[in-house]
């Protein structure tokens, strides 16, 4: 079978048993969200958190428990970082150094999952599965709270309850999260992927040498990293290590865990509004921005075009050689279209359009499909925008989905836009200005910018994949990118919930002749639209002093 | 306008309390939950997965050790640094092939030092099998991802097939059956890339000398 015929086999299986989820998984969290029944498994927890199942946020308490749950959530999740010699197996591993700590625990507070550490060397498995893996879960179930609470908006009339936050919280994890990824480790076991909690084992190699071969609970870690779109790696290598991707089984296996809940969100949305082809527009437009961007990827990785890849005949620097160029393009369009950041190569050498195109997926503001939730609040914000330039065009009252789209609404669609890319851009200005970071790249020239600009921009839109050679264990590159991953998670959060707010108070206004159809191809052809000229407004000097020197030289 | 209470499910905040007063509720009730659900997914949930993998797939689950007269000498999914010139070569590491400093090379497409790097390794690559610099197949000359990569392509395994079976007094055919024995194909025929095992080849060529 030829390359080119495995690769496209591997891409239609992939699309076939995301399709085969579709329906019943996004049918199945529009019911776990919306059911006024708990179950005997969630009563305990209510009880012990001191929660009441039964009672209604307005838009300001269920604010002010996604922050107040995220602040304890860093707190502890730093206690044990710096903590970790005090802990069991924690494999004789010091407790991280403060900054180290305080970015780690921010980035995976934030479903970023950035890694200024190599996890083999540094952590302990209390510290990765009580620590880590506990966010991996809950920072993602965060993600489609807030995503549930903004449809709410659209879908609630005159009224200022947004849900309860706990029981959105506790459902997505035990309902959603926890049997998929428990199904998925397994799977990932079977496939080869370790799950063990016997010590580091020092071997005699044949040839009279020594390997450490160190392994730990990797499976149940590696299933809800990808699942919650989270992507920090058991190990350095992420998902390039063989114990964390051994096979093109667990690889395709993990890209599937990638785009599940992303794609299975925007049914969840259909379904929720009542409308389900508004579900499919959203879908399509993600779905264009997709297959456009893994298209221009794996071009550039299978076709070679760089100067290393034509050097040495392949684009295999960086990449295994049981994945090979076709699985490893999928793969990272899958981890930056999302805002996972899981690698199975390292993107650092990338070819220069392939780098440039995964640069670019972050960019869109992770909405092509998103992260878990935030993908969903991500082009609904998107969306509101296309209706308003639409709107614009004609001379009427944007609506979107019943509500008006007044001033109030505008404003937060304002802020919530330019926070990522101010984020980005004021950092890497920041960071390029001072003489220390030309030693932090890890490559010269306009390629090491582009590293820079990787860092800023995974950091601020949660994805936290890296151009790995940059050094970031400086102060100044851990506080800074914890800055850039907490504004970047948390004030689009706020913006989010307050547009949601607003929308809920709001009566629904019917539809007219004069209504923009919102659920059409033409929409969704809008919508592309609208992001891409966003995304080319704001970042397209960065792109052409990074990646775009590089491809045209 | 009526003043009867309003028929609504009962809220969890009466009323506009104060920001901080709200916060710290909801803090409090953050951590509460925050700790119960730490109990399940970060003792509970690896504690099951680790039981159900130690019942269907032991071997697996404690990574593939591979052993030797009952000694173990590495992992079937690990990938290990042979200079023996009597044995077959694993790929160029950025990680030296250890297995507690998994690592790429993270140089860059147009990165100088990858390019000489490259034409250097080539160049050791084509001299010792002494075949053209054209020959030499690209992952002989580029370093992995996780710089553990257990695999070669069956091209490199091929060129140093003439090689080993020299140095060890072997048929050439011999080592290239021991080369498809220590292949594997892309999983259900299309998932993946084609790969030779270098540690289990090696294994197999030492066994085959001795024997």
């Amino acid at each position: 079978m030829s390359d080119a015929f495995a690769g496209v086999l591997s891409l239609l299986a992939l699309v076939a048993l995301l399709a085969l989820a579709y329906r019943p998984l996004g049918d199945y969290i529009a019911r776990t969200l919306e059911s006024p029944r708990h179950t005997r498994f969630e009563r305990p927890l209510y009880r012990l958190a001191g929660v009441n199942p039964d009672a209604s946020q307005s838009t300001r308490s269920y604010a002010l428990a996604v922050v107040g749950f995220s602040a304890v959530s860093l707190i502890l999740l730093y206690v044990l970082l710096v903590a970790q010699s005090f802990l069991p197996y924690s494999r004789g591993m010091d407790g991280m150094p403060w900054d180290m700590a305080l970015n780690t625990a921010v980035s995976f507070v934030t479903n970023t999952n950035w890694q200024s550490y190599a996890g083999e060397s540094t952590l302990g498995w209390t510290a990765q599965a009580v620590g880590l893996a506990v966010q991996n879960f809950v920072s993602a179930a965060v993600g489609i709270a807030v995503a549930v609470a903004l449809i709410r908006g659209f879908t609630r009339n005159r009224s200022d309850q947004l849900g309860n936050f706990w029981v959105d919280l506790v459902r997505v994890t035990v309902r959603v999260l926890l049997p998929i990824a428990f199904v998925g480790a397994v799977l990932l076991v079977i496939g080869g992927v370790v799950q063990s909690f016997s010590a580091d084992q020092v071997v005699d190699t044949i040839t009279g040498g020594q390997q450490t071969i160190t392994t730990g609970p990797a499976a149940s870690q590696e299933a809800i990293k990808e699942l919650g779109t989270n992507g920090g790696g058991f190990f350095n290598a992420n998902s390039a290590h063989p114990f964390e991707n051994p096979t093109g089984f667990t690889n395709l296996l993990e890209i599937f865990l990638i785009l599940l809940i992303p794609v299975a969100l925007t049914r969840t949305l259909g379904t929720m509004l009542g409308n389900h082809r508004q579900g499919y527009a959203v879908l399509g437009a993600m779905g264009v921005l997709f297959l456009a961007s893994l298209a221009i990827t794996t071009w550039a990785e299978v076709g070679a075009h760089g100067q290393s890849a034509q050097a040495a005949g392949a684009a295999m620097e960086g990449k295994e050689t049981r994945l090979g160029e076709w699985a490893s393009a999928l793969f990272a369009t899958a981890t930056t279209g999302t805002s996972t950041g899981a690698v199975n190569a390292a993107h650092d050498s990338l070819t220069p359009t392939g780098g440039g195109a995964v640069l670019v997926n972050m960019m869109l503001g992770e909405v092509a499909p998103g992260g878990v939730g935030a993908g969903i609040y991500g082009i609904l914000v998107m969306a509101i925008l296309a209706v308003f330039v639409a709107g614009l065009m004609v001379g009427r009252t944007p609506e979107l989905l019943g509500k008006k789209i007044r001033s109030t609404e505008m404003r937060y669609i304002a802020l919530y836009s330019l926070t990522t890319p101010a984020v980005v851009l004021v950092a890497v200005g920041i960071a390029i200005a001072l003489p220390s970071t030309s030693d932090a790249m890890g490559n010269p020239g306009g390629h090491g910018f582009s590293e820079v600009v990787y860092a800023f921009t995974s950091a601020a839109n949660n994805n936290g994949s890296a151009f790995g050679g940059i050094t970031v264990t400086s102060t100044f590159f851990q506080l800074m990118l914890a800055a850039a991953m907490l504004l970047g998670r948390f004030v689009p959060i706020l913006l989010v919930l307050a547009l949601a707010g607003s929308l809920a108070r709001q009566g629904r206004v019917p539809a007219t002749a004069g209504t923009l159809p919102t659920h059409t191809p033409l929409f969704a052809g809008l919508l592309v639209g609208v992001v891409l000229v966003m995304t080319g407004l704001t970042y397209f000097p960065a792109l052409a002093l990074g990646p775009i020197a590089e491809a045209l030289a | 306008m009526t003043t009867t209470a309003p028929v609504q499910t009962p809220t969890a905040t009466a009323g506009r309390t104060p920001i901080a007063s709200g916060l710290l509720r909801q803090t409090v009730t953050g951590l509460r939950l925050l700790l119960v659900l730490t109990v399940i997914l970060g003792v509970g949930y690896p504690a099951a997965v680790w039981a159900v993998g130690q019942v269907v797939a032991p071997d697996r689950a404690n990574g593939q050790i591979v052993s030797v007269d009952g000694a173990p000498v590495g992992s079937a999914l690990l990938g290990q640094a042979f200079d023996d010139p009597a044995l077959f070569h694993s790929r160029p590491s950025a990680a030296a092939y250890d297995g507690l400093a998994s690592a790429a090379s993270n140089l860059g497409p147009s990165n100088e030092d990858l390019l000489a790097s490259i034409q250097e390794r080539r160049e050791a690559v084509a001299a010792e099998e002494g075949v053209a610099l054209a020959d030499v197949p690209p992952d002989a000359v580029t370093a992995s991802g996780s710089g553990l990569d257990p695999h070669i392509s069956t091209a490199y395994a091929e060129l140093q097939a003439a090689r080993v079976a020299r140095a060890n007094g072997l048929d050439e055919s011999a080592v290239r059956g021991l080369i498809a024995a220590a292949t594997s194909g892309r999983t259900l025929g299309f998932l993946g890339e084609e790969g030779v095992n270098v540690l289990q080849l090696n294994i197999a060529v030492r066994h085959a000398a001795e024997g």
